[in-house]
Parts: structure tokens; C-alpha cells; sequence
């Protein structure tokens, strides 16, 4: 998390960060019969469609009829391979996750024998090349492992999918955790009292959950604190240093509501609810407006605190 | 609360680590044919559809209720997409209820899915954002520190957990559409796996299931079959970082069972309801919502969680149908606890039917413990 | 149907770029001006609509709660749908006759992600989104279907982006110019600029309502329906759930002074009108609509509030307010609001 971090010690003015959403290896997702058929008949270099209860043929072969609701029938047909467009659109500048890496259109083609359109890429060249009515026929990629871009895109005639799922994201950090994490950069908590109720909150924040009004008033914490409750994770997690990691609410002192933080400099199964705590700061030197300045917290040796 | 509502179909899948043989519409698809085939009707039938899940991050797909369209026989009609955290199974079946008991609608279709083997749900619930100080890793490393607070505050002895995992397990047994089943399960069995966030041992933990249920509402003059009769619906929040929160005894679940008991005219739940559904994804969940919803006084849960009184054999059976620690796609988990209580009035559990119950409760929960849905259902007209 | 109306509107001043406000903290200023406006500080039933996928993590909805002071616990909900879903629920929940408040609020920030992309994954996960089809690319596809003319666009890019000038909350864009294709026949003026923003609406019931607000945006009508999902097996060229929610909403029962309508590319204006049935006479998105500021999950919510907003300021006496969800107008929302 914190090596994201752009900003220079202290200030967090200019705190952005690169955020990605991935889920590692893709998407697993199982077909079922109706698209596992379209899918398997593709890697053969076919394209099938299927019947609805009223005779229509659907391509690509979906698992309900869209105009009834009605289970499709289980008759598969062979379509196409070519087919007509009906509709198109022009992309100038394909995106990474486009089927192109060069100019393209986005078809309706109506496969011959089907009664429903298929969206894909046409590879025209030019936009010039588009128009309704014009005769596309599949080109499929040499090495085909049932995916919709089996077809690797549809070309005029004779003239010519497991799913990654990818988001990137520029992410800031918001005003109330940015002033939180310019106390952080200097090894100081800085957390705020509700005008309202009058409840301390830590991390520092805009407004007052109970209260739901806007909080002004700042207070600086100390690093000392009580452990309230813990759990002991026995899965490794890369934001702990080893297993088994506590994982404690802390109450700092003068604070109404705990914090999570590692807890370090203990073995797990000697930490209590109620132990005294002090946070262990990365040294000065290495300090970033990032909780990576926490290293985690430890006893202090003093007595419980009660609950 | 409106104008009556009736649960007329129930509708489940198996549930399983992993449906290899469905598309995620086909999933959903297979519960809803279920619940319509359940009432007798086809899909003309149904007026609007509710959608339900959990975050959209578990299959990639975002918003997948306008794929799901087709499959769900919506064109042309209504339909709405529920997302509440854990509790949005139970939000499902409310919103659904709600457009009978606001008069807009006559039949219902709800429903709620998880294909959760399409990625992995720690990854999923575990994404943060950059700048993001949360050391939470899954439900379960969230939830044990609340679960040693409630022990440490009640007393109670270790192995009420362990009682708990058993005796869902073995109600799964009698559940033929239940994901876990351990055959011979035991005290032993359960203490001899490993702790996974301490206090939470591996077999306290709930499963993660591929599965969709869908249950089918009805106004009372468009009643087929045989009824279960919603006697009262709640939903409570409250916010997850207010200072001085009760993380084990929540105001919310109290307040949102006081507001559902007062619908029902329940006075003392644990002898005015039959059976209850209660959302228990690590076992310790049992005896804390106990106490949180009324069922026994303050530090008592585990008491009555020891004598046996919520066995299946018990006065007061909770999870009969094995319950979320023995089947879990997520975002359907709040649904199915809803449904089985429906099954429960209707007197159409199986096996794991409980004699003669007339009035059950359905719960969810969700988010930090802070979302919760409930509702009641009987089998006399209110 | 028990008397619903709209008594208070609030809305951000959308920001075209990240002004390094968390969602919560985009929302706090809005929920403050409707209690204000309303003069309510507690609601019979709550509900918001947001997105995981736009915010980049799961349960965005979850911190909002925190901005709102729900304590005690409140009676809530949350769709993963546009706002404008919320309100449809919160006034279904107003039906019930046990409560007769209700807050309504959505939020999004599209200036952190890559809106044309993560709006491919709302498209059937087999067919259309492995082929990476990008929001852009799609609606270019629905408008050339709908047959627009490249002038009649431009004229409504043109009146969209004055009035989004006139409008204070609305971003500050120049009149359309160039002749550069996004995705041909869409050019970049086309489309909806990202947006960051949230909007909060209060409804109140029957006496309630007349005792909170002078002229209350009486709901008269509110439907929504939803068309089959893939692009090849609908007519691209009109919107039937659109026709069919104006029809179940009533738009056609009376003279519709103003339509906020949710055109997020300008080719879909003139199949909106053509579905509502609007004549020339009624003044469509005086506010610029979402061709002049277009927060994603809030934009739906924010039609029906400037549509409110024009009879409760005795500017309008019947307004119709249009949201929509999926890709191509797949999903549709109508309100229609009366003095």
C-alpha cells in the first residue's frame, strides 16, 4: 500500500496514488450449455446459433429468449461464416482492450441464417470501406481456445474469449485523511472533537457519524493507547511481517474509538485485552506522509488498563 | 406496513464450491424457474424483478442486472438492483415485499446470487484503496476480534462455537440443496482444524458457495399455492466508525428486531416464533444474536446455545436448514434465510422442517455488523 | 397512490477533475443544504445510489453512511443503480402509509477510473465485454443506428452546453467545434463530460409536504422498464422501455412544460423525445443536462431534482424527469412532476 506514494515527506498537497483493480489470473467463468456450445463450435472455427421456441435463430446463441423470457430450445444451427452489416461505428484510436491494435469499426452483423445481430470488430482499414450492407466474413486466429475473440475480428468479404478484467484508477486521498496522514508524516495522531456529542475521533475526519455534522475542532494525540480487542490471523497477509499477526483495536488515550493496527514486539498469544500499547515509528529519516511510518504497536509494560 | 404480502415460490440451486456447468445467468436462472415452477406460474406471470448481490468485484461484471435481463424474463418490466453488503439478500426480499406492500405490483420475482468461484471472495473483500490504514483481512479476520470481546464480556466457555458448528452441520445433512455436508461431523472434528483468525477455528468459518435463490411475492388477491404470510419487514444502519459503538451487541439489530417483533406482535420471541433463519457466518454468531435479538438476556446466549435449545429437536430451532456456516454465496446468503423461513410456514422444509411452525424469522447483517435486514413470516393471514 | 412529492433539491458544484474529496466528504455539503432546505433533520427511510466498480473498491456505499449522522439507526437501503432507482424505491416505501419522509442521495467521481472502460463491465460478460466494446464505441453504434443528423446533434450539444454555461453547478464547456471523430459519427463534444459530483433529494408525503414546502413537485407518475441486454437483438434506433415507462408514467396526460432527460451522448435526445413523446414546445434540459456536468450515479437523480426544481420555483407547472441505466438506453426511469 504505502509504495504507492508520491508525495515528498510531509506535505500531502499533491498526494496521488495509482490504484489497480485486478483480479489476479482473471475471471474464471463457466459457460453452460447454451455458451459453451457457441464457444466450443468457435474454437472449430464455426459459428452456431440457436433456436428460440418460435423458430427464430439467435446469434450469438443467448440462454433465454429476450423477447419472451423462454428457455432457447436446445437445436443448434450453423450460421454465417459471413454475414451483413447493419450498423457500424468508426474507433480512430483503439484502446488497449480493443480486439485492433489499428483503426476499426464496431458492427451489428447479421450472420447468414441468423434472425439477431452479432457485435464485433470490422477490420475495414478505412472508414471510407463502412457501410450498411456490406458483406463481412470471419477471421479467426490461428490458435483458438473458445473465446469471443476466437474471431479475431470480421473483414469485408473476400475484401474482408478466460476474461481479464482490469481497472486503473487515479486515487487521492480525500481531505480528512490527508490532513491525518500530514500528523502521520511528522509522528503525530491527529484526530478531532465533535462541537456536538463531543466524542474524540481518530483518525482525523470531516464530520461526526453519530452527529452527521461537520467537525472543526482538531486535537492531537498521543501514541499510547489500550488494546480493547484483537484477533490473531493465522493467514499471511502482505501488509504483516510474519504469521501468526495480531490485529488490535487500540484506544488511544483521550480518543472515544478504537483504531486497527498491527500490534509487534509481543508473541501473539501474550497479547491481553486491555494491554498497554505505544506505537513503534519507522525512524525519522524514513518517514512518508503514509502509514508505513507505524511499524505497529507495542506493550509499554505498564498495567492493564480495565475495560 | 401496507397491504399484505405472501411468499407463493421458493426456488434454490444446489449450493457448491464451484458450478462448472452454468453461466452465471444460467445459475440464477435455475433458482427462479424453481421458485415460478414453486407458485405455479410462468414468467408472464411476474409484474417486476428484484435483483440481489453482493459487490460486483466477486464476478467481474458490473451492474450485472442488465445482462441478466433476458435471463430473468425482465424485458419489458421493472427491475431493480439491490446491493447492501452482506445483508442485501434479506434487502432483496424487502424491496420486493415493499412493491407489493406499497400497492404498485401484484407478483414479485426476487432474487439473489453468487458465483463466488469466479474469483476469490478474501480477494474481493479485501481490495482497498491507496492511503487506506484497514488491516482487514476478509470477514473472518473482521469478526474475531467482536467474537473475543463478546466472550471476554458473557464468559462463555470456548466450545459453544464448536456447538454451534456441529449442530448446523448436522442440520445440513437433512438439507438436500445445503453446500457443507460432514457426515459423522463432532466436537472433535471441528477443535482438531486450525485456527484460522483466532478465536475462529477453520470449521467455525462458513463455506464459499456458487448458488442463487429466488423466492416469488404476491398481493393477497394474486395468491397461488400456499402462502407464507409476511407478518412484518425492518431494515436498520448504523454508521460503522461512531465513537463508543457496540460491535457485539449492536443498536441496530435491536432496533430493527423491536421494530419487526412490534409489527408481528411478537412480545417474547422466544416463545412466540417457532424457528428462525439468522445470518451466523462464524459459529459465535449464534449466541451474540441471541442477545441481540431478544431471545435471551445480555451474557445469557451461549447458555441457551448449551442447552440445546436451538437444535433442531430444541423449543426454539435456529438454522434448521444448516444455515450461512453451511452454505454461503454471499450475496444470496440473506435470501436463502429469508426463504427458509418461508419454507418453514408453509410446512415445505423436508427433512429439516421443523413440526408445526407457524411464525419464523429471517435475518441478515452486513458491513461491520451495522446493516440489518428482518423480516417475519407466518402461516395465518395477519 | 398516497401523494409523494420532491420538497428539497441540493446538488454539488461539479468539478471536471479530482478535487481530492473522498466520496463521503463530496457528499456532506449536500445532505447539510436538504435537511436546511426541507427542514427536516431525520427521515422515515433513507436510500443512495453509488457504484463499487466507479469508486475502484467494494461497498462504497459504506463510508457515505458515516457522512449522514445515522444514529439512531435508521431505516436504509442502497441500490447499485443510478440515485434516481433510489428514489423509486424511497417512494414505493413512502406507499406503505407509516412513514412520510424520506432522503435520497447518490455520489460518484469518474475522473479516478477510465469511464469508456469500466462501463465495459456492465456488458454480457461472454459476448461483449471480452471484446473490450467501450461505452464511446457502443453508443457510436446506437447513434448511427438512430440515423441523427450531424447538424440536429450539434445544435443540441450547442443549447446544452450554453445552458450548462447558465447553470451554476454545471461545468464551463465551449460551444462544439472541430471535425474530429471520438468513434465515428461521435465527435468528443458528443459526449458527456466526466464529472465528479453527488445530489441529494427529500421526498414527504401528502400533509407533510404542504407543511414543509410552499409548491411541492408533486409525483404524479413514476415507472421504469428494462429492454433486453445485447446490442444485436434490439431496435438501436428507439427505446421501447422508454416508450413503455412514459406511457405507464403518464407523460402524455398532460403538457409537459420541461423534460430533464438523461442524454449522455447527444444522439440520444432525439430518441428520447421520440419515446416521451415530447412536442417541440417543451424546453428539454434547460439546466445543460448531462452534456454540461454528468456525475455518474447521481446524473439520473440530478434530472429528477432540476425537474422538481422548476415547479417548486413557480417556473414550470408539469415537468418530466428521465433517467436511464445499461448500455444503449437499455434501462429507463420516467417521472413525471406537477404543481
Amino acid at each position: 500500500m504505502p509504495s504507492e506514494v508520491t508525495a515528498s515527506s510531509g506535505s500531502t498537497e499533491d498526494l496521488v496514488a495509482d490504484h489497480v483493480l485486478e483480479f489476479p489470473g482473471g475471471y474464471t467463468r463457466t459457460t453452460g450449455p447454451v455458451i459453451g456450445r457457441f464457444l466450443t463450435e468457435l474454437r472449430d472455427g464455426r459459428i452456431v446459433g440457436v433456436r428460440t421456441a418460435d423458430g427464430r435463430t439467435l446469434v450469438p446463441p443467448l440462454e433465454y429468449d429476450p423477447q419472451t423470457g423462454e428457455a432457447v430450445t436446445g437445436e443448434f444451427t450453423e450460421v454465417g461464416p459471413a454475414g451483413t452489416v447493419e450498423s457500424w461505428s468508426w474507433v480512430n484510436e483503439p484502446r488497449a482492450a480493443h480486439p485492433l491494435d489499428r483503426p476499426f469499426a464496431w458492427a451489428l452483423i447479421r450472420l447468414d441464417g441468423a434472425d439477431t445481430s452479432l457485435v464485433h470488430a470490422v477490420d475495414a482499414g478505412d472508414a471510407r470501406a463502412m457501410r450498411p450492407g456490406l458483406r463481412v466474413r470471419p477471421r479467426w486466429k490461428t490458435s483458438r481456445s473458445g473465446h469471443i475473440t476466437d474471431i479475431e475480428s470480421f473483414v469485408p468479404e473476400v475484401t474482408k474469449i478466460v476474461s481479464p478484467v482490469r481497472m486503473e484508477y487515479r486515487v487521492r486521498p480525500g481531505r480528512a485523511l490527508a490532513r491525518f496522514l500530514e500528523g502521520v508524516a511528522r509522528g503525530v495522531f491527529l484526530g478531532c472533537r465533535c462541537g456536538s456529542c463531543h466524542k474524540v475521533y481518530v483518525p482525523y475526519r470531516l464530520s461526526c457519524p453519530q452527529c452527521g455534522v461537520a467537525i472543526s475542532e482538531e486535537v492531537e494525540l498521543p501514541d499510547t493507547g489500550t488494546i480493547t480487542t484483537f484477533a490473531i490471523n493465522n493467514l499471511p497477509d502482505p501488509r504483516a511481517p510474519q504469521v501468526p499477526f495480531v490485529s488490535a483495536y487500540i484506544l488511544l488515550d483521550g480518543s472515544d474509538i478504537p483504531m486497527i493496527a498491527l500490534v509487534g514486539d509481543v508473541p501473539a498469544h501474550e497479547v491481553r485485552q486491555g494491554m498497554r500499547v505505544r506505537a513503534v515509528w519507522v525512524p525519522e529519516e524514513e518517514r512518508t506522509a503514509s502509514m508505513s511510518n507505524i511499524k505497529w504497536f507495542a506493550p509499554t509494560g505498564e498495567p492493564d488498563a480495565e475495560l | 406496513m401496507g397491504n399484505r404480502c405472501a411468499v407463493i415460490g421458493v426456488g434454490q440451486t444446489h449450493y457448491t464450491t464451484k458450478r462448472r456447468d452454468v453461466s452465471i445467468a444460467g445459475l440464477v436462472r435455475e433458482a427462479a424457474v424453481r421458485a415460478l415452477e414453486d407458485a405455479g406460474l410462468t414468467w408472464k406471470d411476474i409484474d417486476a424483478v428484484v435483483v440481489g448481490k453482493a459487490p460486483d468485484l466477486f464476478e467481474g461484471v458490473m451492474m450485472p442486472e442488465a445482462y441478466l435481463a433476458d435471463a430473468l424474463g425482465a424485458a419489458g418490466k421493472p427491475m431493480m438492483r439491490v446491493h447492501t453488503a452482506g445483508s442485501v439478500g434479506g434487502s432483496t426480499a424487502l424491496v420486493g415485499a415493499s412493491l407489493i406492500q406499497g400497492g404498485v405490483h401484484d407478483r414479485v420475482l426476487v432474487v439473489a446470487f453468487e458465483k463466488q468461484s469466479e474469483s476469490n471472495a478474501t480477494w474481493a473483500l479485501s481490495t482497498h484503496l491507496p492511503f487506506n490504514a484497514s488491516l482487514v483481512v476478509g470477514a473472518g479476520g473482521y469478526f474475531a476480534p467482536h467474537i473475543r470481546e463478546y466472550m471476554r464480556r458473557s464468559g462463555a466457555p470456548d466450545h459453544i462455537g464448536t456447538l454451534v458448528a456441529v449442530k448446523d452441520r448436522q442440520n445440513a445433512l437433512k438439507n438436500p440443496y445445503a453446500h457443507l455436508k460432514i457426515p459423522g461431523i463432532s466436537r472433535e472434528m471441528v477443535e482438531s482444524t486450525p485456527m484460522l483468525w483466532e478465536p475462529i477455528r477453520y470449521l467455525e468459518t462458513c463455506p464459499s458457495s456458487d448458488g442463487a435463490c429466488a423466492m416469488v411475492l404476491s398481493s393477497e388477491r394474486a395468491v397461488t399455492g400456499t402462502p407464507a404470510w409476511v407478518l412484518g419487514t425492518a431494515m436498520r444502519s448504523e454508521p460503522i466508525f461512531r465513537a463508543g459503538r457496540d460491535t457485539v451487541n449492536p443498536q441496530g439489530g435491536k432496533d430493527c428486531a423491536a421494530d419487526v417483533y412490534r409489527q408481528a406482535g411478537i412480545a417474547d420471541p422466544r416463545r412466540d416464533i417457532d424457528v428462525a433463519e439468522v445470518y451466523v457466518p462464524f459459529s459465535w454468531y449464534e449466541p451474540m444474536w441471541l442477545e441481540n435479538l431478544g431471545f435471551a438476556a445480555e451474557g445469557e446466549g451461549w447458555k441457551l446455545t448449551e442447552s440445546g435449545a436451538t437444535a433442531l429437536d430444541g423449543d426454539i430451532p435456529w438454522n434448521a436448514s444448516g444455515g450461512v456456516l453451511s452454505s454461503n454465496p454471499i450475496g444470496a446468503s440473506g435470501l436463502i434465510r429469508f426463504a427458509e423461513a418461508a419454507l418453514q410456514v408453509r410446512g415445505m422444509a423436508g427433512e429439516h422442517q421443523v413440526d408445526g411452525a407457524r411464525r419464523a424469522l429471517g435475518h441478515a447483517y452486513g458491513g461491520g455488523a451495522q446493516f440489518f435486514a428482518m423480516w417475519m413470516v407466518g402461516s395465518d393471514k395477519p | 397512490m398516497r401523494e409523494i412529492a420532491v420538497i428539497a433539491f441540493a446538488q454539488t458544484r461539479h468539478s471536471a477533475t479530482d478535487e481530492g474529496l473522498t466520496e463521503p466528504e463530496l457528499i456532506l455539503p449536500v445532505l447539510d443544504e436538504v435537511r436546511e432546505r426541507s427542514g427536516l433533520r431525520t427521515f422515515g427511510f433513507t436510500c443512495s445510489g453509488s457504484c463499487d466498480y466507479l469508486a475502484g473498491a467494494p461497498f462504497s456505499f459504506v463510508s457515505a453512511l458515516d457522512a449522514l449522522g445515522a444514529w439512531p439507526p435508521i431505516s436504509e437501503s442502497h441500490v447499485e443503480m443510478d440515485a434516481a432507482w433510489a428514489l423509486y424505491e424511497a417512494w414505493v416505501r413512502l406507499q406503505h402509509g407509516d412513514v412520510d419522509s424520506a432522503l435520497i442521495y447518490g455520489f460518484g467521481k469518474s475522473s479516478q477510473g477510465d469511464l469508456r472502460e469500466i462501463m465495459t463491465l456492465q456488458l454480457d460478460p461472454y459476448y461483449l465485454a471480452p471484446l473490450g466494446l467501450d461505452q464511446v464505441s457502443f453508443a457510436a453504434l446506437q447513434a448511427t443506428a438512430s440515423g441523427a443528423e450531424r447538424a440536429e446533434l450539434d445544435e443540441i450539444v450547442r443549447r446544452s452546453r450554453a445552458a450548462g454555461r447558465d447553470n451554476p453547478y454545471a461545468l464551463d464547456l465551449p460551444d462544439p467545434e472541430g471535425d474530429a471523430f471520438e468513434v465515428e459519427p461521435l465527435r468528443p463534444y458528443d459526449i458527456a463530460p466526466i464529472t465528479d459530483g453527488a445530489a441529494a433529494v427529500v421526498l414527504a408525503a401528502g400533509d407533510l409536504a404542504r407543511e414543509l414546502c410552499e409548491r411541492p413537485a408533486w409525483i404524479t407518475g413514476i415507472a421504469h422498464r428494462i429492454d433486453p441486454h445485447y446490442l444485436g437483438m434490439r431496435d438501436l434506433a428507439r427505446s421501447a422501455s422508454a416508450a413503455e415507462a412514459a406511457r405507464a408514467a403518464g407523460v402524455g396526460k398532460g403538457h409537459v412544460d420541461v423534460a430533464e432527460l438523461h442524454v449522455q451522448f447527444s444522439h440520444e435526445e432525439p430518441i428520447l423525445r421520440r419515446a416521451l413523446e415530447l412536442p417541440e414546445s417543451t424546453v428539454v434540459n434547460p439546466s445543460g443536462g448531462p452534456l454540461a456536468a454528468n456525475p455518474v450515479m447521481a446524473t439520473g437523480l440530478i434530472r429528477i431534482g432540476e425537474a422538481a426544481r422548476r415547479i417548486m420555483d413557480g417556473t414550470a407547472g408539469r415537468t418530466v424527469a428521465h433517467a436511464t441505466g445499461g448500455p444503449c438506453l437499455q434501462h429507463n426511469l420516467v417521472t413525471v412532476m406537477e404543481g
